[in-house]
């Protein structure tokens, strides 16, 4: 991996590090000693062609692999120092700390309040007046409170795409977790969706740290910070977005970029 | 432009094969609604709701047939489908590809197509004779032995349409994965799982093989789990093959009861269906 300028490690506080990690899909290598910091407050953009293991990365960091049986990770991802590696974590309480919001939108099949106060009630025992104010305070964080106030109680599915997945947002804010990971939460968007969730992104930085995976180098460009880029399982080169896109140190990222493949 | 003529001629010739064929298949239905609605109307009167099944040559109804074939419906399927609907969820939720579930779902297919005879004769050899008589609970035993493998079959059909992406949505708000099928699994598929428990009822509310070896027929009013009870499709049976004309209209009746009953079923299980769709 080569660095670009301008990332010292320990000028800025980390919130995950990944080392050494390596990741299986059954017996086929699908990240190959990947090392990585995600800074906190900050945007990190995980970008590459498909098929490069930018997703496989994002779902390691909330174990969302573990789902599935023959899939597993090697090497340790540290949470504020803990890795979540290891067998013993609980893997309910590292979701409800590490968030993720997907590429399709998928509203629970209840009410749009619902969608929101039931993550609420998992954590939390809270009075029907408090959980009405957290469910409003989440959803105006995702800028949607304007658009469903007069219609709390119809089905989540009843909205449009692009407010679907500012619910999902909403939804995964309201827990108030400390990292967010968006799964390309834009690809199934149009261009109007998809700048507002940009701008929610933006304001979510405030109070959280982010990781993003997507195909769009503009979206990538205009969202984060860092950029990671990966290339089938290697991370190839890492820095503060600006850089990378202006003067990338490697000629896989620059051809990448350029739009020379992928 | 000959190419595209040909092509045309064939698409009519095999358009006008399929309406016939739907045409076909649907005239039989309309001819046994039709016979039954011909036959069956002129008997519901509402002695048919009031008096018990008659001896010959008196008059009665179908009062106690009616009362049992809804008491041994009701527990049957308030029994079964609780079992069937765990058993769907496990193999839908847990088992997945594990060898145990295979073979459970195996046996399952298999009592699914097993001849609904074959069950009553199984629950007469393990119930009726050891009791030593025929009664309710051994014909409630066997529908309920029928009501299991639908809902098996449509509880994990169901939960199998649950996209993977709400499953993993939820999965990462940190939910447990009790929580995820109870909360979500469930409340996805409740459309399509409220359909598998109304196509039971249809399925069992026709059984007549089963009953004949448990339940068998009761000509009074009973409502004793203990006892013979009687019910539509073993009162249709007997009446139906009987000389006696108030008999056979009865059957008749009976027969218009039943079909409108699952008919009635199938239309509500359809609306739900398709209500499913379109959420």
């Amino acid at each position: 991996m080569t660095s670009s300028n301008g990332t010292e490690p320990g000028s800025l506080p980390t919130k995950i590090t990944v080392k050494d990690l390596r990741f299986f899909y059954g017996d086929s290598l699908a990240l190959k000693t990947i090392n990585l910091s995600i800074y906190a407050n900050k945007v990190t953009a995980l970008i590459g062609p498909s098929g490069c293991g930018k997703s496989t990365l994002l779902r390691v960091m909330n174990r969302m692999y573990d789902l599935y049986p023959r899939q597993r990770a090697e090497g340790e991802v540290l949470l504020d120092g803990e890795n979540i590696l290891t067998p013993g974590q609980d893997l309910n309480l590292l979701r409800a700390r590490v968030g993720m919001v997907f590429q399709k939108p998928t509203p629970f099949p209840m009410s749009i309040y619902d969608n929101i106060a039931f993550g609420i009630k998992l954590y939390h025992k809270v009075s029907k007046s408090e959980l009405d104010g957290r469910v409003e305070t989440a959803l105006r964080g995702a800028a949607l409170w304007g658009e469903v106030k007069e219609k709390l109680q119809d089905s989540g599915l009843s909205l449009s795409g692009g407010q679907q997945q500012r619910l999902c947002i909403a939804r995964t804010v309201a827990i108030q977790p400390e990292v967010i990971l968006f799964d390309e939460p834009c690809s199934a968007l149009d261009p109007i969706s998809t700048a507002k969730v940009e701008e929610l992104i933006d304001e979510l930085t405030e109070k959280y740290t982010i990781a993003i995976v997507t195909h769009s180098m503009q979206q990538a460009a205009r969202v984060s910070s860092y950029t990671a880029f990966m290339y089938l399982g290697e991370l190839i080169e890492f820095g503060k977005t600006q850089t990378m896109f202006t003067a990338p140190e490697n000629r896989q990222t620059q051809d990448y970029i350029t739009g020379r493949f992928g | 432009m000959s190419l595209y003529d040909a092509r045309r001629r064939k698409n009519a010739f095999y358009v006008t094969l399929c309406y016939a064929a739907s045409a076909f298949g649907l005239a039989w239905l309309i001819w046994i609604l039709g016979a039954l609605i011909m036959k069956g109307a002129p008997g519901l009167v509402p002695a048919t709701f009031t008096e018990m099944t008659p001896a010959p040559g008196n008059t009665g109804g179908l009062l106690n047939a009616i009362v049992g074939s809804l008491i041994m419906t009701i527990v049957a399927v308030l029994v079964g489908t609780p079992i069937g609907m765990l058993a769907g969820t496990y193999l839908a939720e847990y088992g997945n590809r594990s060898k145990l579930a295979f073979v459970i779902r195996f046996i399952n297919d298999i009592l699914l197509s097993a001849p609904s005879i074959v069950i009553g004769l199984f629950v007469y050899q393990i119930v009726v004779a050891p009791m030593g008589h025929f009664s309710a609970i051994a014909g409630m035993v066997a529908l309920a032995i029928i009501v299991i493998p639908v809902v098996v079959r449509t509880t994990e059909d169901m939960l199998r349409l649950v996209p993977s992406q709400l499953r993993e949505a939820s999965a990462a708000l940190g939910l447990p994965k009790s929580m995820v099928i109870q909360k979500i699994a469930y409340k996805a598929a409740r459309a399509g799982l409220t359909t598998g428990v109304l196509l039971a009822i249809a399925r069992v509310s026709g059984e007549t093989a089963p009953l004949l070896f448990t339940a068998l027929n009761n000509q009074f009013y009973a409502t004793d789990l203990n006892a013979p009870m009687s019910s539509l499709p073993v009162v249709i049976f007997q009446f139906a093959l009987s000389p006696y004309a108030d008999w056979q209209q009865l059957a008749w009746t009976g027969a218009l009861i039943i079909t409108m009953t699952v008919l009635a079923l199938s239309i509500i299980a359809r609306v739900l269906g398709s209500q499913r769709k379109k959420s």
